[in-house]
Order: C-alpha cells, then sequence, then structure tokens
C-alpha cells in the first residue's frame, strides 16, 4: 500500500513537471572569454525575466567551429534552437533555404511588432535576403575602425588622417620622425578589402553584391583602386609607416597596445578589451579613411560580427521560446548592455538613444565611432555582400596578401589569383545549390 | 603435424566479430562514404547536391596551391623523418655507453614523449612568440629576423623543429631497446675485430639496428603525414594565411572551415591511396633488404 502511494506520487510529480516544465532552448555561440560571460549574462536575465522558458547557451570554440557544429548537428537532427552564424559564414546559412527559420517570420509568427527600421541603417540588410527580409537577428554586430594612440599623434603633431592621401603624405612620416610605427591592421580582408569597397563605394561582386543568387555570382576585386592600396601597402612598408605582423588578429593588436604602433585598424567590438587593458596611454577611434582619388563621397561601412539564426524544425513552444529570447535580446536595455560591456554596436535607434540619453558617449567618444561609421550614407554598394564559400575566399586573399607583404608575389598575380580561385570556388558553391 | 585449431568454425568469427564491427563503424563505412561524396558537390546543410563526377579531383591536380601544399608536405616528412631517426639513434648509442646515472638520463630523454601534439605546439608558439620568445631573441641574436606567422620558411622551421622534438622520445626507446637486444658475445666479437667505434656502429651495430629502424620509419611517415595535425594547427593559430600547412590540415582546412565537403573529401581520398601506395612500397620493397633474428 505504501509502495503504490510513493509511485503514485512519483507519477503524479511527473505529470506535473510535464505539464508546468518551462520550455528549454540552446543557444550555440562562439562568444569566449569575457564574451562569453557577458552572453550568460544575457541568458541569465532572459531566464531571470519570466517563467515560460529558459535558455542555454552553449560555447562552441570559434566562429568556424560554431558554424561546423550548427551544420553537423543539422544534418544528424541534433542542431540547438538558436545558432550564430559570422559575417563570412552568412551565404552558406542563407542559402541552405529551410535549414532556419527567417527571424522575421518567426517573431511575426508569435505576435511581435517587427519593423525593420527601429534597427539602424548599417546593420538592417546585412543579413537578409534579395527583398529585405531579416533572415538571421545580428548580434554582436561590429565594424571595422581607426583606433589611435592620441599621446603618439600629439608628439607627432599630426590629428587623425581622414584620407589615405592624408595618412601617406602627412600622418604616417611625421609619426615615423616621432618614432612609431605609423599604421598596423588586424584583418586585411575585412577591413582592407570588404570594407573598403563600401567605403569607397564599390561593387564588390556581381548579381547585387550576391544578393540576386549565387548562379553567375563574380568577385570584383580585381580592380585598380583596390590594387592601388596593396601597392601603396608596400610602399609603406617599405618606408617604415606599415608594419604587417602576420594573419592572427592579435599578433598585429599587440604592438599597438605596447605602444610601438600609433594607429591600429580593429573592431569597434574591440572597445571593451581595449579599455580594460592598462595601455600607458589614452586611445581614441575615428572612421576608416578613404581614398580621395578613388571617392569624394565615402560611405558607411558593412557589419561585421555575427548574427543569430532560428534553425529550422523546432516545436513551436520552442520557437515561441526563441521567438520571446529575441524580443528581449532586442529591447533597448540588453542592447544598451551589450554595447556598454563589449562595445559591439546597439542594433536599434531605441538602444542608441538610451546610451546617448545615459551619457555613455559623453564618457567614452570612441564607443560612438562604429554606430557613427554604420549610420553615415547608405548606397546599393554597403548594404552587403553575399558570396558562398566565403570562409575559403577569405583564406585565398590571406595567404595571397601574406606572399605580397613577404614579397613572394606580385601586386598584379596576387589579385590574378585571388579574382580566379574565388570565382571557381563561387561556381562551385552555385553548383552545390542545385 | 598437428594443426592447432578451433573445434567449431564459428567460434574464431564470434572472437573476431567485435573488431570487425569496429573497423566497419570506424574505417570502411566513413571511407566508403568519403569515396561517395568526393564526386558530389553537397550544401553544407545537406539540401542540395549535384554529381560532378572526377571535377572535384581535377580541380585539385589544377590546383597550384594544392601542389605546393603537396610539395611542402613531403619535404615537412623527409625533414621530420629523418631528423627524429638520426637525432633519437644518436642519443640512444650514446645513452647506451652511460654507465653512472643511465637511468636519470633515459627518463629525461623520455618525458617529451608524454606531451600531447597541440601542447607540444603550443610550447613551440611560446617559444616563437613574436615579441618575446627566447627562441625569437636567440635568433636575432645571430643575425636572424624570425617571423612566426609571418615569413614562410620561419614558420616552416618552427613546425619542422617542434615536430621533430615531439618524435625524438619515442624513437629513442625503440632505438635504445633494439641496442639492448644486440648479444653481447657479437658486441663483443666485433670489438676484437675492429678497434674503430666508427666502423663498429656502421658494420655490426647498425644493421642489427635495421629491423627496429624500419619500423620506425614507418612510424615516423606517418606521424609526419598525420599526426603533426596539432603541431600544425596551434603553429598557425588556426588562420592558414600563408603559412605552410600539411595536406592532412588542407583537408580539415576546406571540409570543417570551409564546408566543402565534396573537395574535402576527395583530398581525403588520394591521401588514403598514398598511404596504401606507402606501405605497399614499403613492405614489398624495403622489408625484403632487412633481416629479422
Amino acid at each position: 500500500m505504501k509502495n503504490i502511494a510513493i509511485s503514485s506520487a512519483a507519477a503524479l510529480s511527473m505529470l506535473a513537471n510535464t505539464a508546468f516544465a518551462e520550455t528549454e532552448i540552446t543557444w550555440w555561440h562562439g562568444m569566449g572569454g569575457a564574451l562569453g560571460e557577458t552572453v550568460n549574462q544575457i541568458a541569465e536575465g532572459f531566464n531571470a525575466s519570466q517563467d515560460d522558458y529558459t535558455i542555454t547557451p552553449v560555447f562552441k570554440g570559434t566562429y568556424e567551429e560554431t558554424l561546423t557544429a550548427g551544420i553537423a548537428a543539422f544534418r544528424a537532427g541534433e542542431q540547438p534552437n538558436i545558432m550564430q552564424v559570422f559575417d563570412a559564414g552568412a551565404a552558406t546559412v542563407i542559402a541552405a533555404q529551410g535549414a532556419t527559420v527567417p527571424v522575421q517570420d518567426l517573431l511575426e509568427a508569435n505576435g511581435v511588432d517587427f519593423d525593420i527600421t527601429d534597427y539602424i541603417s548599417g546593420v538592417r540588410y546585412f543579413y537578409a535576403d534579395a527583398d529585405g527580409k531579416m533572415i538571421g537577428m545580428p548580434f554582436n554586430s561590429s565594424s571595422p575602425i581607426m583606433y589611435y594612440n592620441v599621446q603618439a599623434l600629439e608628439a607627432a603633431g599630426v590629428t587623425p588622417p581622414v584620407t589615405w592621401e592624408e595618412f601617406e603624405t602627412v600622418t604616417a612620416p611625421a609619426l615615423k620622425d616621432a618614432g612609431y610605427t605609423a599604421m598596423a591592421q588586424s584583418h586585411l580582408p575585412w577591413i582592407f578589402v570588404e570594407n573598403f569597397m563600401s567605403r569607397n563605394d564599390l561593387p564588390f561582386a556581381t548579381n547585387n553584391n550576391g544578393y540576386d543568387g549565387a548562379e553567375g555570382t563574380e568577385i570584383l576585386v580585381n580592380i585598380e583602386p583596390l590594387k592601388a592600396h596593396f601597392t601603396a601597402l608596400t610602399e609603406w612598408q617599405d618606408a617604415g609607416y606599415f608594419e604587417w605582423f602576420g594573419t592572427g588578429w592579435g599578433d598585429n593588436q599587440t604592438p599597438f597596445e605596447e605602444g610601438e604602433v600609433a594607429i591600429w585598424f580593429g573592431s569597434s567590438g574591440s572597445f571593451g578589451g581595449l579599455s580594460q587593458k592598462d595601455l600607458g596611454f589614452d586611445f581614441s577611434a575615428t572612421y576608416l579613411p578613404y581614398w580621395e582619388a578613388v571617392t569624394t563621397e565615402p560611405k558607411q561601412t558593412f557589419i561585421g560580427g555575427a548574427a543569430l539564426f532560428a534553425m529550422s524544425g523546432k516545436s513551436d513552444e520552442e520557437n515561441a521560446a526563441a521567438s520571446a529570447f529575441f524580443e528581449y535580446l532586442t529591447s533597448p536595455e540588453v542592447q544598451y548592455m551589450w554595447h556598454r560591456e563589449t562595445g559591439y554596436v546597439p542594433i536599434t535607434t531605441a538602444a542608441y538613444e538610451m546610451a546617448t540619453a545615459d551619457g555613455h558617449y559623453d564618457r567614452f567618444p570612441a564607443a560612438e565611432t562604429g554606430i557613427l561609421q554604420l549610420s553615415l550614407d547608405a548606397s546599393e554598394n554597403t548594404r552587403g555582400y553575399r558570396m558562398g564559400f566565403y570562409v575559403q575566399i577569405r583564406d585565398v586573399m590571406n595567404r595571397e596578401f601574406g606572399r605580397i607583404l613577404t614579397g613572394e608575389t606580385s601586386v598584379d598575380d596576387a589579385f590574378d589569383a585571388i579574382e580566379a580561385e574565388s570565382n571557381e570556388l563561387l561556381a562551385r558553391f552555385a553548383q552545390t545549390q542545385n | 603435424m598437428k594443426r592447432a585449431g578451433f573445434a567449431t568454425r564459428w567460434l574464431p568469427i564470434l572472437l573476431l566479430l567485435p573488431q570487425l564491427a569496429i573497423i566497419a563503424v570506424f574505417f570502411y563505412w566513413p571511407a566508403a562514404h568519403a569515396v561517395k561524396s568526393s564526386f558530389y558537390l553537397e550544401d553544407p546543410f545537406g539540401f542540395g547536391s549535384s554529381f560532378v563526377g572526377f571535377d572535384n579531383y581535377i580541380h585539385l591536380t589544377g590546383s597550384s596551391e594544392y601542389g605546393r601544399i603537396a610539395k611542402f608536405t613531403v619535404l615537412f616528412t623527409v625533414l621530420v623523418t629523418f631528423f627524429s631517426l638520426a637525432l633519437a639513434l644518436l642519443l640512444a648509442v650514446k645513452a647506451d655507453n652511460v654507465i653512472r646515472g643511465a637511468k636519470t638520463y633515459r627518463t629525461l630523454l623520455m618525458w617529451v614523449y608524454a606531451v600531447a601534439p597541440p601542447v607540444a605546439g603550443f610550447i613551440g608558439l611560446l617559444m616563437f612568440n613574436q615579441s618575446w620568445g627566447p627562441l625569437t631573441e636567440l635568433a636575432k641574436s645571430i643575425g636572424w629576423d624570425f617571423k612566426l606567422g609571418v615569413n614562410f620558411n620561419d614558420t616552416a622551421f618552427a613546425m619542422v623543429l617542434v615536430s621533430v622534438w615531439k618524435q625524438v622520445p619515442v624513437n629513442f626507446i625503440f632505438f635504445l631497446s633494439g641496442l639492448q637486444s644486440i648479444p653481447k658475445s657479437v658486441r663483443e666479437a666485433a670489438l676484437i675485430d675492429a678497434k674503430s667505434s666508427f666502423r663498429r656502429f656502421w658494420d655490426v651495430t647498425f644493421p642489427l639496428l635495421a629491423p627496429t629502424g624500419f619500423f620506425l620509419l614507418i612510424i615516423n611517415i606517418t606521424y609526419a603525414l598525420f599526426d603533426t595535425f596539432g603541431v600544425v594547427d596551434t603553429l598557425v593559430k588556426g588562420e592558414p594565411g600563408n603559412n605552410p600547412m600539411t595536406l592532412v590540415y588542407k583537408v580539415y582546412v576546406d571540409g570543417f572551415r570551409g564546408n566543402d565537403m565534396g573537395g574535402s573529401s576527395a583530398q581525403s581520398v588520394i591521401l588514403m591511396v598514398l598511404v596504401l601506395a606507402l606501405t605497399v612500397f614499403q613492405f614489398r620493397l624495403v622489408e625484403r633488404r632487412i633481416h629479422y633474428t
């Protein structure tokens, strides 16, 4: 009799558990270190904010590893509810229609008001389809900006260069005389190719930068302005204005932190990390320079970083949970917290206004640079690019740029190779889409 | 003559079954899958795919980059195998002669064996750190502006060095036990015949070590081709860039970073054939010249 009582109590409690259980969803991301802690903070905030859903963030390694893990899991039917995909992987995941539920559809299906114009202009269309429907929710959005050592520029008697012509003739020689290497950068394909295109208002690929489909998309990098930029880099290298410390991000950031390099091109998302360090000098940031010889009307840049995608094949309850999480994530308070802690730009105008009203930019003017740059004039060339196998295209660029900067190849040969190999990869990607 | 055997036919099959199942699941099935997908170009998520015949292979043979990586892999394998074996043999011969404190020497020489390849790579990364690495400083002091991750040859040098350092202890252990299994009588006889220890080594010791050496040669070639993955990955910091890489690392770069399943599968099939050919060659041609005692 006692046994029956116990087992029926157990059965009852199990029943209760299923009836009142919170819907659990998972979120795979590639944010390590301090960024990962802020991610966990957001998840805890969401879990505490309501009783219906629980989200569990899981760190899956680098961006590339996160994407690969997500793809493998999808093929095995074990995909997470939300997956973070970085800019270079966007084409892969967006092309696989059916792998994800477009966030715009997800939010609308769950009764959340969605207006794409709530999002700041540089962020809106990078992860959208050709018709402007948002597929991935921009999460950690950044843009390459120019950081500089305030004391170094003062010592050299110069101001941050607005154009590359100014850098070449005024800034760099003065910094060299003051004992600095004028410039370093941390990501050649991202900063000096992709955003070179948007900043200087140049098309990056055919088919409307690739948005109109993978079939027949070709890259447009073998052009004079870009080749001239890399020729200039080699000349600056010889003149002692520029140094390249390899393909790794950190190897190029360290000399700036150590005060050897006066100007460093990094991510607006680097702001949080830099301001936590005891650098021994003041730093500030401003827009990417442009070539006056190429355009006199420079434009906004692309967003880098990554977006969150809702994976398909999930129950309505879980999709409702994902939708509720996205709603929470895009609230001004959470966006401002994320922006303040990490330096990534807030994705909505409301969050940006909240940060402004709170005096964040009076305290840290450099923190506003990324969002201001993303809000400059837009054009057809600035909304984004969509190219398959783009991770490998970046690898090809990194390889050839490394060869240029170590004197193993010429600028012309390198760009011929990049164009040929990239177009081959794009054609191969188009074949995977049949 | 009485043949030892099983009473029933099914028992041996039953006993073999677990092993065969493991091989089938973890080797034959994936290998067959790789062969199949090497003829396709497939959407990473598995939605679309097109049959492309030998296109993935033709693409590789036409790729100058793949040729460059293949050449580097051959050079890398030759260097790592040669230096790992030569240094280990030298150390083993010397350690074999040591009488006082022999155990300490041997333990010290062996313990790097316990270091995992990525950890070895990480130690290399620290030693060759661009701004404060002790080996970078050493290179600078002799006028070599060593730049890991920037200069192709410097990075290649670091890869060979770390891979050799990691492999020497394994070879050392085998060579030492090989040396110690040479009968004392043979050594004493040799001592009477030849006064020069150099001659004694090449005429007597070295041929008697041949079976060990042959075994180690195969192990080392396999190590340099495949097991150095962790060293390569750590030293390039996950960013291939203009750094040297081996064929196995290229499979990873295209398949796991780039999600090009077809191209990556074709590369792994090529590697599979290469290993098969290498093994046949080694056993057919090289082993014939070696006499086991």
